[in-house]
Formats: structure tokens, sequence, C-alpha cells
């Protein structure tokens, strides 16, 4: 898929392969580091705070980078992104910001501690919060997230695609829902922004939480918020305050976007990398991201299952789920083998309970956990065969 | 009187970068400089332009509902 251009490869120094990129993609696209070191040699003052040419030039980076976002992810205005130190920090944001006590939350069985463990201290304030279930392979069905709505319902939280197993959740039906019943919808795209189509208006999404240092190929510390056109962000509040470069005589926050929630001098340096991903995304085309990913998971999928004593979670489709596939090989521990892996055959990958215990309980893979091949953009076809002939031997050497 | 300039205050220096972006795009010049602390004390930027431009300038930020927070001429 990427003939013409150089190509960054998925081999470590040391040789080894990597297949964590459901935690962090590695390697990055052709110039981003270049972007980076660019921004920090020639342009890195601090954006938005002095008048001075090398000032404007970092916030007009940052401001290309809110219009590359917004156009990704079809929203109308770049002003509404907001960014911030990752999606945990964007999904905190939302909860703690929109939710009151008293209000009521649906969410899925399938998501990570980024949204549980803040609902569950918004829990001991007063809210409350259904956890719809989804079946072995996590699936939602959206009858039950209509069938969970209460009067007092105020949020859907859900995640685009479990980062466990790579099932993907129907999160335009839940917008569809959620806009029929007069609530909102929050989507966690930590798995999906870059990989999969996203549109905000179409998909009925009224925040985005995005992440720059998974699929959208960017360095770590980088990530926000999208705030969709129904949301009136009077109803947002902040949940930090502090200096933003504006209205410098009052010591109140303003309430303008995107300042109202970008207290602090930010990543600079972080988005200059992250908006040379983002354009080397859109050079290629999500739909060929998504293509080239679909078809190394399919070939790791029919791979695996071809394994005596491999059990494969979730949907076991590649064009049902991300190129993330969680599994187990009968008689050994996951930990046990991510060492061998790592040490015998050159695999880096992630195992255990990869922050969601509740979408381990749902796979009944709680609290042993999986192993998980998290397949990125830049890893080949001999990358999967690879990795395939080490779980072959580490599951003979037990049957 | 013998006004050169007309200087858009904003609220926000994304607010300066989406006009800037608005009047190059409609082939309007201007300037992003310190706001004049005679207008605000405000430490940020604001959008500098030709008084002569005005009609289009406000047309354009119309058209866009681009968010200002008020036009002075200098």
């Amino acid at each position: 898929m990427m003939s013409g251009l150089p190509v960054p490869s998925s081999r470590t120094k040391d040789g080894a392969i990597y297949l964590d990129n459901a935690a962090t993609s590695w390697p990055k696209p052709p110039g981003v580091a270049a972007a980076i070191v660019q921004f920090l040699e020639q342009s890195a003052a601090n954006p938005g705070r002095s008048g001075h040419r090398m000032s404007v030039e970092a916030a007009r980076m940052v401001y290309q980078a809110r219009e590359e976002i917004a156009s990704l992810f079809g929203a109308p205005d770049p002003l509404r992104v907001i960014f911030g130190q990752n999606i945990t920090d964007a999904i905190n944001l939302v909860l703690h910001g929109f939710l009151h006590p008293g209000d009521h939350v649906v969410t899925s069985s399938m998501e990570h501690n980024a949204v549980m463990r803040p609902l569950r201290v918004l829990e001991s304030k007063g809210v409350s919060v259904t956890c719809v279930p989804c079946s072995p392979d996590g699936r939602l069905d959206p009858q039950q997230i209509e069938d969970a709505i209460q009067p007092k319902t105020r949020l859907i939280v859900l995640t685009h695609a479990s980062n466990v197993c790579g099932t993907m959740l129907p999160i335009r039906l839940a917008g569809e829902i959620a806009h029929r019943h007069q609530i909102y919808l929050l989507v966690d795209a930590a798995q999906t922004a870059g990989v999969f189509p996203i549109h905000m208006e179409q998909d009925s999404i009224d925040f985005l939480a995005f992440t720059g240092h998974k699929s959208l190929y960017g360095p770590t510390g980088t990530g926000g918020l999208v705030l969709g056109t129904r949301v009136d962000h009077e109803l947002l509040a902040p949940i930090r305050q502090g200096g933003t470069g504006s209205r410098s005589e009052h010591e109140t926050q303003p309430g303008f976007l995107p300042d109202r929630y970008e207290s602090g001098t930010p990543n600079s340096v972080g988005l200059a990398g992250l908006l040379a991903a983002i354009r080397w995304i859109s050079s290629m085309g999500v739909e060929a991201i998504r293509s080239h990913e679909v078809n190394l998971c399919n070939r790791l999928l029919v791979g695996l299952a071809e394994i005596p004593g491999i059990t494969i979670y979730g949907t076991q489709s590649a064009s049902q789920q991300t190129a993330t596939i969680g599994f187990n090989i009968r008689g050994v521990s996951p930990s046990t083998a991510a060492l061998q892996l790592d040490e015998e055959f050159g695999i880096l990958c992630r195992v255990g309970l990869h922050c969601a215990p509740a979408a381990h309980h749902t796979i009944g893979t709680f609290p042993e956990g999986c192993i998980r091949f998290g397949l990125g953009v830049f890893n080949t076809m001999d990358d999967i065969d690879q990795a395939l002939f080490a779980i072959r031997q580490i599951a003979r050497e037990v049957q | 009187m013998n006004a050169s300039h007309a200087v858009i205050l904003v609220d926000s220096t994304s607010h300066a970068l989406r006009i800037e972006k608005l009047f190059q795009a409609s082939g309007l010049a201007c300037k992003l400089i310190p706001v004049p602390r005679h207008l605000s004390s405000d430490c940020g930027v604001c959008v500098r332009c030709n008084s002569t431009d005005l009609p289009l300038i406000h047309q354009v930020l119309d058209d866009a509902r681009a968010p200002y927070h008020s036009i002075e001429i200098l």
C-alpha cells in the first residue's frame, strides 16, 4: 500500500517485531520526527502567550493542527477542538465537567478504565451508572442501550472499539438513540481514530475523545476532545483553571473556546509531530490504512485458528474488528507467553488485563487476562508469519 | 482623519489565527500584532488590516461567523 514512499520498519534496532500498536503505535510515519525537531529548532516559542513572530508561528502550527483534526473527524469548527494531555484527560473533562449528582450514565461492559475509573468516582458522588453487558465476543446490542435509558440519563459513553479484542461497538446507532432521547454521546476513539472513518455530524457524536499516540501515529502526550455542534459549552465545566494567554486582566477563567479548557502551556512540540502524522494519514487515506490492517488481521486470525490449543477472543472476523487480536494458548499463562515471545522470538506485545477489567470479565478472561497482538500500518505479512511461527512453537511445547 | 489601519480585537489567539486564515483566503492583507495597550490590557494578539478594506472585513467575518471582540480604527 505504501509503494513510492519510504516505509519505516516495524523491526526494532535489534530485530524484534513490534506488535504493541494498540498501546502506542510504532514506528511513526515519515516526517513526524523531523517535524518535531524542526519545530523545536525553529519555532518552539510559547504559542498564544506573546505577540512576537515566533510565538505567533508556534500558535499558527497549533491552530493548523486544530483544523486538520476537525477535518479528519468531520467537525465543522476547529475552535471546538480542545487539546489536552491524552484521551484519558479528554474523557475526564467530559465526565467530571458535564455530569452532576443525580445524573444517570449508560455505558458498556467493554470499557477501558479511562472511562470506568472516573465513572466509579462519580458514582460515589451521586451519579448513577448502568453498564450494559456485551456478548462474550464483545458485541453490544444497541437495543439494550436504548432500554437502559432512564428519565435522568444525560450521557451515553462508549468505546468505538475494544482495546482488548478489537470488537467494534455500534456508535452510529448509539448516536441516533442519544439524539432521539435528547441526551448526549461521548465516544472513546482511542483505538479507531485515524484507522476508521469518523464523522461527528454523520455519526451523531457529541463528544469525541481522541489520543495522538495510537492510530493517529503521533507522539505521546497529545490528544484531546472535539465538541459536537449540539454541545453548549456552558454546560461543560472546565476541570482545571489557569493561564491561557487571553483575558489576562481577569482572575476568572475565560468562557470562550478553546481557551476555557486549555489552561497552561500546551505540548506544542508533540502537536507538531501530531500534525505531521495527520497529514500523512490524510495523504495515505484512512480507507487504505484500514484495508492494509484488515489484510494483516485476517492473516493472523486465520493462522491462529489453525494452531491447536489457541482460543481467540472477539469477533474473529477482520472486517468487524480493529487489527487488535486477543487470544490465549492453552496451558500457558499470558505473562509466561509474553516473556517467551520477547526473549526467544523477538515479538513485542502486551499481555494481562490491558487496563480493561470490565472487558476481560465480559470475554471470560478475568483475572488472568490474555495475549494481545496490536497490529499497525507498518507491520508486514512477514511480521505476521513470524508471530504465527512463534505461537505455533510455544503451543507445541505444552501440548 | 488619516486612519490607515483597522485592528480586530479578539478573545483568543486561536480566534486571531482563524481570522488570519479567512482573510488570506479572501485576499485581505493582514498581520497579527500584539494588542496595543491603549485598546486593551490583554497580553495577546490582534489582527491588523488596512482600514480601506473594512467593508470586505465585515463581510468575511459575518459570513464565517468568526468570533471577534471589536474592530478599532488606529
